[in-house]
């Protein structure tokens, strides 16, 4: 709470972090065949702050996502992390062109994804989820790896399972090791894919305590999540997705507050006989 | 009338020599046919469509023939097309090749069952095609595979007992020769069978270790 009453620095205000947003997704398309299911998203995720993405099944929250992940290529338009251009180049006349595989790699490791199914790989430990990448890909040695993945390990509350395998964990325990493998590569965003549809409800506390610790830590978060309370108490920034369109983007007082979006208010509905109306 | 295994023990050496070469022939054409399966299902995934309709031809050839008009066709069809081979390598070359078809299935589906999402987890820390096949897809689909491959070996090895029509010297071929001369084919057959229930029992057994060996990484459902 000090830093509220801290007046901000004029060089802290100067940083180009504040100016540039973590995610700049301009004019994203995306189709599956016939169906459009992006339907040309704009979007400014901030750097620093929890942004969630809210809104009924089917409304593209996902899809978006993915295409933020590069799981998807977005059919048009172009999504920027911090300013660099992801997949695509795009011409000052709207012309794309694909970037080289390396450049993808390089501006998509910059991103770290969590997703509803956790997709840890079975044949490791804990520890060896973690260190996976760091040892195959950032070229670590063994050791360094290790002392690194431990302390991402102690980071979610897991350094005693780090010798255990993802069948050996509760659901909950299972999604916390995959935060902490996204965390390990140090990512500058960090994407939740609806973290916490698959646990049982006393599951999901344990995970929504962590995501709450990152968010604490000035961390860039976005999330899907259908945990409106969640999204309501930590999300700084909400985005309402409807049938592929951004209908709300605001603050949580913006998005949630009186007088309602008829849309919105026709979604939270079905969150009112789960108490998460009180949060709001 | 009784039967009478004493006949049988005098020929002990000679038993045992055919199954070692029962044993090696089984075990060499298991290895060198998953091998081949594996490359045979790889290519079908990652080559070009051509190739992937070559393979499926042979694929669905293998499969639909009988493995002993195989065999025929490869050792006594070979010299009119140049291909003059001794009843050992024909029959190794002929089970690698009928085994390879099997295991190549057996890894299709593999592939296909290790889930989306896993290779997806690999992509977003980076790891390239090649690092992904190797450190994710090949250990999850060999646990995936096992019980299956396991089986493939059993039924390989009742295959082997063909071979002795090619006049390999392996247990079938020379535990019915014994079992003519002494005029004791019911004892041969006896003891023929007590041997490849034994193989197979132990095949199994071995499968079934490593099985709960690997269990501990079984899939996790979240």
């Amino acid at each position: 709470m000090s830093d509220v009453s801290t007046a901000p620095t004029p060089a802290a205000q100067a940083t180009p972090q504040t100016a540039t947003p973590a995610v700049l997704v301009k004019g994203v398309t995306k189709r599956f065949g016939e169906t459009e299911v992006l339907q040309g998203i704009d979007l400014a995720v901030p750097a620093g702050a929890t942004t969630c993405l809210i809104g009924p099944s089917g409304s593209g929250k996902s899809t978006l996502l993915r295409c933020i992940a590069f799981l998807e290529e977005a059919t048009t338009g172009t999504i920027a992390i911090h300013g660099d251009p992801l997949g695509f180049a795009e011409a000052p006349n709207g012309q794309r062109t694909r970037l080289s595989p390396q450049n993808i790699r390089e501006v998509r490791s910059r991103i770290g994804m969590v997703f509803q199914q956790f997709n840890l790989w079975p044949h490791m430990t804990a520890l060896g989820n973690v260190c996976e990448a760091l040892v195959t890909v950032r070229r670590m040695k063994r050791s360094d790896a290790e002392a690194r993945g431990m302390a991402q390990l102690r980071r979610v509350g897991l350094e005693n399972r780090a010798k255990h395998y993802p069948s050996e964990l509760s659901g909950g325990q299972q999604q916390r090791v995959a935060i902490a493998r996204a965390l390990a590569l140090d990512p500058e965003i960090l994407l939740f894919d609806e973290p916490t549809a698959s646990l049982d409800p006393e599951l999901t506390g344990e995970v929504l305590n962590v995501m709450r610790d990152l968010a604490a830590s000035g961390m860039t978060l976005l999330v899907v999540t259908h945990e409106i309370g969640f999204a309501a108490s930590v999300g700084q920034r909400i985005a309402f997705l409807d049938h592929g369109r951004l209908l709300l983007n605001g603050s949580p007082r913006e998005v949630f507050g009186e007088p309602r979006h008829p849309r919105l208010a026709q979604f939270l509905e079905t969150y009112l006989d789960r108490g998460a109306a009180a949060l709001l | 009338m009784t039967l009478d295994f004493a006949l049988m023990a005098d020929k002990m050496p000679e038993i045992l020599s055919g199954l070692w070469v029962t044993i090696w022939t089984w075990l060499v054409a298991t290895i060198l046919g998953a091998g081949l399966g594996f490359l045979v299902a790889s290519a079908r995934r990652y080559g070009p469509a051509p190739l992937d309709w070559l393979l499926k031809l042979y694929v669905e050839v293998l499969r639909g023939t009988p493995f002993l008009v195989q065999l025929f066709l490869l050792y006594f069809g070979g010299p009119f097309v140049g291909l003059r081979l001794e009843p050992i390598p024909a029959g190794l070359i002929g089970l690698t090749i009928y085994a390879s078809a099997y295991f190549s299935e057996i890894f299709r589906a593999g592939f296909e069952a290790v889930p989306k999402g896993h290779v997806e987890a690999a992509q977003c820390v980076g790891l390239s095609r090649g690092q992904i096949l190797r450190r994710i897809l090949l250990p999850e689909m060999t646990m995936l595979v096992l019980p299956q491959c396991v089986n493939m070996a059993i039924i390989l090895i009742k295959e082997t007992a063909i071979l002795s029509i090619i006049t390999v010297p392996e247990m079938t071929g020379v535990i019915s020769a014994i079992g003519s001369q002494q005029y004791a084919f019911v004892e041969a057959m006896f003891l023929l069978a007590i041997f490849y229930w034994v193989l197979v029992e132990t095949c199994g057994y071995l499968g079934r270790l490593a099985e709960a060996r690997l269990s501990k990484f079984r899939f996790a459902v979240p």
